[in-house]
């Protein structure tokens, strides 16, 4: 068991890309940007770090920059947040359909207008689709965890695809938590040095991003697609040999006292450690009611969510983003999507909740299973309802 | 397209292992109009063959620049860098 410190989440992520031996980090420095890349920048300007840090002008050349290094078989790390994403988002797409095994830590902000760079995860679900294995921590903990895990899974040869590991913006990126550091000794064990498989190489001269004339382009998503699907089984082979290795335990799906509860809340990221506080309430008070939280976002784990909520009479469904004019919230339409086919399943219900930085209180929470109850009595009245507006 | 290769079968992310093999590719197919030399003003001066974006110009045994028709597009950058106005575009079909 590694020392125990308290440090801030952002640079606990920098000392797990540390720990992890990044060869090349490329990131823009200025605001929506957080301490972790800051830190890194110092690690390695004081050699603590033997890495290549690529000072660059935008997002989109940070992501480009880093499809470059992991083209050449460099392990690759970046960190952005909001607009900074947004930015990225043409090369998302190029890193994910080169097979890049690039790691990525979102701090989730929101997205302007109005200008914001407050906490919420719209930044995230705008890129739902970019083809990056994508993971939600709730603790600083588990921001270190899943950073080590995340190199772990990108670069296995079976899955060979970026990877995402996304922290709230200011509830995680900007507070200090306790911190179990664990060894460059057991981290190299738990993750060797980067074999890459096809590289930019002068002697062993490839074509790494050729074009996909339709004949061919359908098979490429077939083979990327079928890669992430795939992941899923590293992910889990990953998660048990970091809890062999370091003790603490994770799953694609966390569920907390969800097993009889008649409603569940369903939350991604750190607001679930709020809502563990409203069930626990609740629950004293007599409620049946319990969390579900997806720390795997892609792949999207089907039958772990569905296990998951089995038996539960209504789903109250967090989201801190918002599909203008669609169905509510992304996390809530996957859920939709995800139970359909089941003849029993519970009423899902979507809310909207702590956009652009607004608090989710333990009230909310209540607010939100009070009307998860009314809905199963009465039956829906709106696609989606959003929590704390003015009216 | 049944008898092609299925998703399976092809290398991650599509990445091509074979060195130059683009020189097999028709990229000439949907040129509008071709570059012809004009002998007799050409000083084999190379210009032509410099600007080329496809490298779709070749020296023959007398040290002229013929143009590989295969995989000429037909852009006209090498008419508009010829200093001796030594090749002309010509329309396809005439």
């Amino acid at each position: 068991m590694g020392e125990r410190i308290g440090l801030e989440v952002s640079l606990a992520v920098s000392e797990a890309v540390k720990l992890a031996r990044a060869d090349a980090i490329a990131a823009y420095p200025i605001t929506p940007q957080t301490h972790i890349v800051e830190e890194l920048a110092q690690m390695v300007a004081d050699d603590d770090l033997d890495a290549e840090f690529i000072m660059v002008e935008s997002e989109h050349s940070a992501m480009s920059a880093c499809c470059g290094t992991a083209a050449v078989g460099a392990r690759t790390y970046t960190a952005t947040s909001s607009q900074g994403l947004a930015l990225m988002h043409e090369m998302l797409f190029i890193a994910a359909g080169l097979r890049l095994p690039i790691c990525m830590t979102i701090a989730n902000r929101a997205l302007s207008a109005p200008l914001s760079i407050w906490g919420d995860q719209s930044d995230v679900m705008a890129e739902r689709d970019c083809g990056w294995i994508q993971l939600f921590a709730e603790t600083g903990q588990e921001a270190f965890d899943l950073t080590l895990c995340s190199f772990k899974i990108a670069e296995d040869k079976r899955v060979l695809t970026p990877t995402i590991v996304n922290i709230d913006g200011f509830t995680l990126s900007h507070v200090v938590e306790p911190f179990e550091l664990e060894s460059q000794e057991d981290v190299d064990a738990f993750l060797p040095a980067y074999e890459p498989q096809t590289i930019l190489d002068p002697a062993h001269p490839v074509t790494i991003g050729p074009v996909g004339f339709p004949e061919i382009y359908t098979e490429i998503k077939k083979q990327q697609d079928m890669a992430v699907i795939g992941a899923y089984d590293v992910v889990l082979e990953v998660f048990a040999e970091f809890e062999k290795k370091f003790g603490r335990a994770y799953k694609p799906v966390e569920s907390y006292r969800a097993e009889d509860a008649d409603i569940i809340i369903n939350i991604a990221g750190a607001v679930a450690g709020t809502a563990r506080i409203a069930v626990d309430r609740m629950r004293d008070e007599g409620k049946k009611v319990g969390i579900v939280r997806p720390r795997l976002w892609r792949p999207y784990p089907f039958e772990d969510m569905r296990a998951a909520v089995k038996g539960a009479k209504g789903v109250a469904v967090v989201d801190r983003a918002l599909s203008v004019g669609g169905p509510g919230g992304p996390i809530a339409s996957e859920l939709r999507s995800c139970l359909y086919p089941l003849a029993e399943k519970p009423v899902v219900l979507s809310f909207i909740a702590g956009l652009g930085g607004r608090d989710i209180t333990i009230e909310d929470f209540y607010t939100m299973v009070r009307e998860t109850e009314e809905v199963l009595e009465t039956g829906y009245t709106d696609e989606y309802k959003m929590i704390g507006v003015r009216e | 397209m049944a008898d092609q290769p299925t998703w399976k079968e092809y290398p991650v992310a599509a990445t091509i292992h074979e060195p130059g093999s683009a020189t097999g590719q028709n990229t000439g197919d949907w040129r509008s109009e071709r570059p012809v030399r004009k002998q007799e003003l050409c000083d084999k001066c190379g210009i032509c063959w410099i600007f080329c974006p496809d490298a779709a110009l070749f020296m023959n045994e007398e040290g002229y620049y013929e143009v590989d028709l295969y995989h000429c597009k037909g852009c006209g950058i090498c008419v508009r860098e010829c200093g001796k106005n030594a090749i002309v575009m010509v329309e396809e079909g005439e």
